[in-house]
């Protein structure tokens, strides 16, 4: 599966609204290269949906040109184009009188794909975005949460395998945790995927977090500033950037930073259904459990060891953990929470490692060191 | 789940045993002559045929007016059209339904009919689907329309596959207080010969026979609460699932 990216090249677009002084889009020229997260960010109103918006001719240009992977998206039928673009929009856009595997299938289904394929591709996307399609299949939107409907809307987005992405602030509506994981499982995808994305939000972090290349426009969607998130950071254009990105950029840097990219400690780990008694602690004072499929479960104190007939009860619950995908800061945080090492688990939530706070301020004093 | 399934059920049931007991009180009696001529089988099923007829017929034609109405009214390039198609209705349900009737009756200078007696019935039964198809089609939440372009549907697609579905509750709550108005007004029906309850009615009244007049009562406020219910069964079988 998986087609890549393509590039999108926007060429002098203008959007003119009849009746209107200003344009609400005026003489926007930008290239978005081919596999690569784009986030366009700006305050509300300023134009920024307009323009993602007239990629998929939701909103048709009044002038310019625009291609994806070459071709000219002025030129194709419309909905053809559409089929042919995935989106992804705030509060996921489900529709509410579809199951889940009706909604990722839509576009499969206008695509004129037979009932086994499109059948075996919902299958593989409800995979792909960590939902169990043997629960969850049958299920109407209302019986989501707000975080397993963003993640349908993303599978529908992607199920006919586009090679271009829009998203319009997918994750505006869900509470912050839940967005900081959907913009882990993002990362985790497009690792995977390499599509083409634009991104719309008007959150610096989140555009901080995603993008490989980030947009910063202002009034009519003119662009402020279009750099990589590092290079904004450490060298905002103008006042006005400046003011998007904030204050606390050092704190914002360990955004850019991911799990992945630090070395890992290791924790005394043992089974569920091990014996307390066979447990060997060594230096450490706690051992972490883990169930059947190796995730973290709880953590168990040497004292607590001693005296507990079983696993399972024993102890306190692993109660934030953090990916490979997950930022520093992310995991900074799943510190705080644990009140000391924050467990990181790989793809499928299994157990790869622990990170504690040392680790964090020595990456911080490099940062330092370097600036 | 219970008590739901007992108010379900208690509508037909109550309706049950009010027309059993009237018609089991008027045959257990003893008719006149000039009575068994209206009280008898083959001219009650007359008058139930005849007034259900007038009842589909009507119910038909509403649909068949008031939902494409109600979808072009909707639509982007139509929107204006939504007014001038409420105030229509509206002059339909408040004029008098007998005053339309006859006057429609005089216009056609026909002898009649089923047809004479649907027409102004149907105007007057217009107003209920037609406001709430234009209201359930608007109420439709427009970031679920832009989703559905956005992902490639067509625009009639959306319309019929997000829209519409999402409308059918309340299309259905407004058929169903068509059928009723329908069901009821079908009793004017025999001023235009096209027969029904009303007929034992008027015959009861003019001609002073208690057990007639209080027949074609029952039977026809039985019929409009059985008519009333089976909306409410339709509402609930062909209501989109996975909204409540």
């Amino acid at each position: 599966m998986a087609e890549k990216g393509s590039e999108i090249r926007l060429d002098h677009v203008t959007k003119r609204y009849p009746g209107q002084k200003a344009a609400a889009v005026e003489d926007f020229s930008m290239v978005v290269p081919a596999g690569k997260i784009v986030v366009f960010v700006g305050p509300s109103g300023c134009g920024k949906t307009t323009t993602m918006r007239m990629i998929n001719r939701l909103i048709e240009p009044t002038s310019g040109t625009i291609t994806i992977g070459g071709e000219d998206a002025l030129k194709i039928d419309p909905d053809d184009l559409r089929r042919r673009v995935g989106y992804a929009i705030q509060q996921a856009g489900l529709f509410p009188h579809f199951t889940v595997a009706q909604n990722i299938g839509v576009v499969p289904g206008l695509l004129g794909w037979d009932r086994k394929k499109t059948a075996d591709r919902v299958e593989e996307m409800m995979d792909l975005v960590g939902l169990d399609p043997g629960e969850f299949s049958g299920r109407f939107p209302r019986q989501l949460s707000g975080g397993q409907q963003q993640r349908v809307g993303v599978a529908r987005a992607l199920a006919a395998d586009p090679p271009v992405l829009l998203m319009d602030e997918p994750f505006g509506a869900v509470d912050p945790i839940t967005r900081g994981h959907l913009q882990d499982e993002l990362l985790r995808l497009q690792n995977e995927l390499r599509k083409t994305i634009v991104f719309v939000t008007h959150d610096f972090d989140e555009a901080v977090k995603l993008g490989d290349k980030i947009a910063v426009l202002g009034d009519r969607s003119t662009i402020l500033q279009y750099d990589t998130p590092d290079a904004i950071l450490a060298n905002p254009a103008d006042d006005t950037v400046a003011g998007f990105v904030g204050a606390g950029a050092s704190l914002k840097a360990l955004t850019l930073l991911r799990v992945r990219d630090v070395e890992l400690g290791q924790a005394v780990t043992a089974r569920v259904d091990a014996l307390p008694s066979t447990v060997e602690l060594g230096e450490e004072r706690f051992v972490l459990v883990l169930d059947q499929r190796d995730r973290p479960l709880r953590w168990v104190h040497l004292k607590e060891l001693a005296h507990a007939k079983s696993l399972a009860g024993a102890g306190r619950p692993v109660q934030d953990s953090v990916t490979l995908q997950s930022t520093l800061r992310d995991a900074l945080e799943a510190m705080v929470n644990e009140g000391g090492r924050a467990v990181v688990t790989g793809n499928r939530g299994e157990y790869v490692g622990t990170l504690d706070l040392t680790t964090v301020t020595e990456v911080v004093q490099r940062l330092r060191a370097n600036a | 789940m219970t008590a739901e399934r007992i108010r379900f059920w208690a509508q037909p049931v109550a309706v049950l045993l009010i027309v059993g007991g009237v018609l089991a009180w008027v045959f257990s009696s003893r008719l006149t002559a000039t009575e068994k001529s209206t009280l008898n089988a083959s001219s009650l099923v007359k008058a139930l045929a005849d007034h259900l007829l007038m009842t589909v017929v009507v119910t038909a034609i509403v649909v068949l007016v008031a939902v494409p109405a109600g979808i072009v009214a909707t639509r982007p390039w139509a929107r204006w059209l939504a007014p001038v198609f409420l105030a229509i209705a509206n002059v339909g349900q408040a004029a008098p339904a007998l005053g339309v009737l006859v006057l429609w009756f005089l216009l056609t200078g026909a002898s009649g009919g089923l047809w004479v007696a649907a027409l102004p019935l149907a105007f007057y039964s217009l107003l209920p689907v037609l406001r709430n198809t234009i209201v359930g089609l608007q109420q439709v939440d427009p970031s679920l329309v832009d989703a559905g372009r956005g992902i490639g549907m067509s625009a009639s697609g959306v319309l019929w596959r997000v829209e519409f579905p999402l409308a059918t509750p309340l299309i259905l709550a407004g058929l169903r207080t068509s059928l009723v108005l329908a069901v009821g007004t079908a009793t004017f029906g025999l001023f235009v010969n096209a027969g029904g309850f009303g007929l034992l009615i008027d015959t009861g009244y003019k001609l002073n026979l208690m057990k007639v007049l209080v027949t074609g009562s029952a039977l026809a406020a039985g019929l409009a609460l059985l008519v009333d219910w089976i909306g409410a069964v339709i509402e609930q079988w062909f209501g989109p699932k996975g909204l409540r």
